[in-house]
């Protein structure tokens, strides 16, 4: 039987937007060459073009976000398509409605698109899998699965400082079992085909499986910065920490935490990101966070271009099968 | 079969152009060509009639009526208005007019800008094919063809007027 991913379409084309892996290198470069055009709108007096005019998209946030919700809201308003933000915890789930059951009413309501975030890994797949056939799927992040639009708004970044993903070592530093961030980032930058992409970590926050990405794993932060372009810091994630996974945030900071001294050990013009929210002092020092190696807050305007380039290249994959149905 | 060659009709349209703006008394106008052709023809002209003002760029794929048919391309180099529109006389350059759909579409970006003062439209070759009540000010030649028939202009070194004829329909068995 022939291979079925639900996030490409019979044409080869962007149907959903639910994980980097698996998808072609030329679609992930597409993905930043529309960025690239989209960063202009942001610097203009009307931050505005017509492209999705009429159409509605729902983020259905059922996980707290302010950065990715925001960001995708700005991105769907510039586009000018029409924006329901469901905070699912206060709306009918909490009566007892069934996800299947909201998501029949919002396709009843005309919407075009749903940016789905959940505490669940595979709950956009799901969405993806059961909303009607003209309905496109955004993963705002699930669980610890994947994040794509953050994992391309970081190749982005990258991209717009270094040039060649090809000469780039890149070193992802922290909570790598929790972060589905990473997970996204490392498949992204597999395809890109980087030189070397590092973890580094304690043991306890290193899942076994990211060895079978083909990603170099080192416990010590000294020799994993070593000679690095780019490092990319992540979020201790207490909130998803059921056991006792470190020490101390005070120990982990003094092993792991991006410092002034740390930050040395990396080439000279190398780049911090992060892509939030930042934790102060458990895995960054103020000083790098707001030093001139980090990019973090460029990495939030990129966030908006990002998410524009990916809703209007699978709006307009959409209306070209449309189309040819026709 | 009117005259092609690109040199003539950018010294008819650099000479009306001229014209055009002592008789509107128009000074200090801003040249913007849309892409790609348009900034090819948008240079010549710039540097003809000596303007002060950086030339502008605009790419109008973000604002055209067919992006639901076709969806975007990011081939196309982003727009680059170097200078605020605003309460300014434009000049606004593109290589061909057929139905007036790009000359909307540049408007409407045009606009998101800011609000000109003018918008003098000049264009190297005015065929028929309109669609929208669109009309250029200043023209190098004016053509009738058949809808069929396609001219483009092919750059930007060196440039060429393509007059392309519909193919013969072939039989197929």
């Amino acid at each position: 039987m022939k291979q079925y991913n639900i996030q490409i379409d019979e044409n080869g084309k962007l149907r959903h937007f639910l994980t980097t892996e698996g998808l072609k290198r030329q679609l992930l470069v597409d993905i930043l060459d529309h960025a690239e055009n989209f960063t202009s709108v942001g610097n203009r007096s009307v931050k505005k073009i017509p492209l999705l005019r009429g159409n509605t998209i729902a983020n259905l946030f059922f996980e707290p976000s302010t950065r990715t919700r925001t960001t995708f809201e700005l991105a769907a308003k510039r586009l000018s398509a029409d924006v329901l933000n469901i905070n699912i915890n206060t709306s009918a789930t909490t009566k007892g409605e069934s996800l299947l059951d909201m998501l029949r009413n919002l396709e009843a309501m005309h919407c075009d698109m749903f940016v789905v975030r959940h505490s669940q890994s595979g709950a956009a797949h799901f969405i993806a899998r059961h909303v009607a056939p003209h309905i496109r799927v955004i993963n705002a992040g699930d669980g610890s699965h994947a994040h794509p639009t953050q994992a391309m708004l970081d190749m982005f970044t990258i991209r717009r400082h270094k040039k060649e993903f090809a000469d780039l070592r890149v070193a992802i530093v922290g909570d790598i079992l929790h972060s589905r961030v990473a997970r996204s980032q490392i498949h992204a930058l597999t395809t890109l085909g980087v030189h070397e992409v590092r973890v580094i970590g304690p043991e306890t926050l290193l899942p076994r499986e990211v060895q079978n990405l083909g990603v170099h794993i080192y416990h010590d932060l000294h020799a994993g910065l070593a000679n690095v372009d780019v490092i990319i810091m992540l979020r201790l994630q207490r909130e998803r920490m059921t056991g006792a996974l470190i020490p101390s945030e005070r120990e982990y900071f003094e092993l792991y935490g991006l410092t002034p001294e740390k930050l040395a050990f990396a080439k000279p013009d190398a780049i911090v990101m992060h892509p939030g929210p930042i934790n102060r002092g458990v895995e960054i020092s103020s000083e790098v966070a707001d030093g001139p190696h980090s990019v973090i807050l460029e990495q939030v305007s990129n966030g908006i271009a990002i998410r524009m380039a990916v809703m209007s290249i699978i709006m307009g994959n959409r209306f070209g099968n449309d189309e040819e149905r026709e | 079969m009117s005259n092609l060659n690109v040199a003539d009709l950018l010294k008819t349209v650099a000479t009306e152009l001229k014209r055009h703006l002592q008789q509107t008394g128009i000074e200090k106008p801003l040249m913007i060509g849309i892409h790609t052709g348009g900034v090819w023809i948008a240079k010549q002209l710039h540097r003809e009639l000596g303007l002060e003002e950086p030339l502008g760029t605009l790419n109008i794929s973000f604002y055209r009526d067919d992006f639901t048919r076709i969806g975007v391309h990011p081939q196309v180099k982003p727009s680059r208005l170097p200078v605020t529109v605003e309460n300014r006389h434009i000049i606004l350059v593109d290589d061909v007019l057929q139905t007036g759909r790009t000359i909307r579409a540049a408007l409407n970006e045009i606009f998101d800008y800011g609000r000109p003062a003018s918008v003098t439209l000049a264009v190297l070759v005015d065929r028929s094919g309109r669609e929208l009540p669109v009309e250029p000010t200043v023209t190098g030649t004016h053509l009738e063809l058949d809808a069929r028939q396609q001219i483009k202009l092919e750059g930007p070194e060196p440039l060429r007027l393509i007059l392309l004829e519909p193919e013969l329909p072939v039989t197929q068995e």
